[in-house]
């Protein structure tokens, strides 16, 4: 079961390339540049998902206190950091040529940055809360202060800046068939790959538990 | 029925205000603190009032942060003292009547140390403001409120953790973010003289923070507060 979901996720990664580099047209203003924006989008959205599982299982945590909940937060926020990460270095690659800058501090920039240092702050926070369960609950109330913060995060970005955010989505307004099916396969993609990892993540967090369970009956 | 659980918070008020009255250690260290960092800003901006003028709003509330996180950072610290956290919570309460008092007395810190920067400032800086300031003081408050209204269960947390106080500022900065945004932007129509009004949008936000925190913070509370 896990090996056929590897299997197509190697696979969906290997169309999405394909399809992102060869087959989604060249947009006419930006140029080969553009196409990075399909795994933008992708890596984007796999960290929004993470980011809302990792508010949902600290809710259901805190509720239920129940180990399983506690994993599926922790692996959930670590891809979602790195897929965020990912995300951000993709953007300032492709802001480069285009908007001519790496950085700019727009409204969603901003609060990709902060969400981005949220999410590590959380890490940071389960690496130094001392025993399991503590750490475990720590973790758990930061994961929901910090989701709850994000709408005013966005929203104070907007009252620092005074104006209202662009969206830039690929190509501006109306976007090719071709754009729209690369874009399709690479969230395709990007979700199963996410999927993929988190199992993978999480069978590692349950075995490290296995190993400290025989530890402590071995003594 | 309400009057049972105002005193119940009032004793965790009560007992704050007695500890500092007699310590003087929070106020000692926070004004202490505050008064560096005027200097280290007037060192730093090289005496130009110009530049001053215009970074006023955000210095302080950069001097507020820092002071208030040092207070904050005392206040569970305390606690563990002597394991004193272990009789609040063998008292007979609701966990989150121990998060408002703690916050509401932590809060009354770190406003009246707000109260104090600012003159501080007009002081130092030779601050020549068009008008009155006292609409700072609802901005102070509310910001002194939001603050405090994370930090409190921020600052339970971190006492609990290897990294210890260290990890407030961590924790505390990256969220209050929205906070900090709109108490400066209304800072700023004050000293410009203007009324808060013009800056409604910034006002609904940090009344929206404040709101917000101190309700979802006494939901969790009673999940970081243990004895160690």
């Amino acid at each position: 079961m896990r090996k056929a979901l590897a299997a197509v996720t190697f696979v969906l990664m290997a169309a999405s390339v394909y399809a992102a580099f060869v087959y989604a047209p060249t947009e006419p203003r930006m140029g080969h540049i553009q196409r990075i924006f399909y795994i933008h989008m992708g890596t984007v959205w796999v960290a929004t998902v993470a980011f809302i599982l990792v508010f949902v299982s600290s809710i259901m945590y805190l509720w239920k206190g129940t180990r399983r909940w506690d994993i599926l937060a922790y692996c959930s926020a670590e891809i979602g950091v790195l897929f965020l990460t990912i995300t951000i270095l993709t953007g300032s690659i492709w802001a480069k040529p285009v908007w001519g800058t790496w950085w700019t501090w727009d409204p969603q920039l901003t609060t990709t940055f902060i969400l981005w240092i949220l999410y590590i702050v959380y890490l940071v926070l389960r690496m130094s809360a001392g025993s399991d369960t503590k750490k475990a609950k720590f973790a758990a109330v930061f994961g929901i202060i910090a989701f709850i913060d994000l709408p005013l995060v966005y929203a104070s970005v907007r009252v620092m800046r005074g104006i209202s955010p662009v969206v830039f989505g690929p190509g501006g307004g109306g976007i090719a068939p071709e754009m729209m099916h690369a874009l399709l396969i690479n969230l395709a993609a990007c979700s199963l790959l996410f999927l993929l990892l988190l199992m993978e993540r999480m069978d590692l967090e349950r075995m490290g538990d296995e190993l400290t369970a025989l530890k402590t009956r071995e003594g | 029925m309400e009057r049972r659980v105002l005193k119940k918070v009032w004793a965790i008020i009560r007992k704050d205000i007695i500890t500092e009255l007699r310590t003087k250690e929070l106020f000692t260290s926070m004004l202490t603190f505050s008064l560096l960092v005027t200097v280290i800003f007037s060192f730093a901006f090289g005496f130009s009032t110009g530049l001053v003028r215009l970074a006023i709003p955000a210095m302080l509330w950069i001097t507020f942060t820092f002071a208030g996180v040092l207070g904050l950072s005392r206040s569970f610290a305390l606690e563990k003292e002597g394991n004193a956290v272990l009789g609040l919570l063998l008292t007979p309460t609701d966990r989150s009547l121990i998060y408002f008092g703690k916050m509401i007395s932590n809060a009354l810190f770190v406003f009246i140390v707000g109260m104090i920067i600012v003159p501080m400032f007009v002081l130092f800086f030779n601050l020549d403001f068009t008008g009155t300031l006292l609409p700072l003081v609802p901005v102070i408050f509310l910001g002194s409120v939001g603050f405090v209204a994370v930090g409190t269960l921020f600052s339970a947390m971190a006492v609990n953790t290897r990294l210890r106080e260290v990890l407030l500022p961590i924790l505390l900065f990256p969220i209050i973010i929205p906070l900090i945004v709109s108490a400066v932007k209304l800072s700023g129509l004050v000293l410009d003289g203007k009324p808060l009004s013009e800056g409604a949008s910034a006002l609904q936000l940090l009344v929206a923070f404040d709101i917000i925190f101190i309700a979802a913070c006494a939901v969790v509370f009673e999940y970081v507060i243990e004895e160690s």
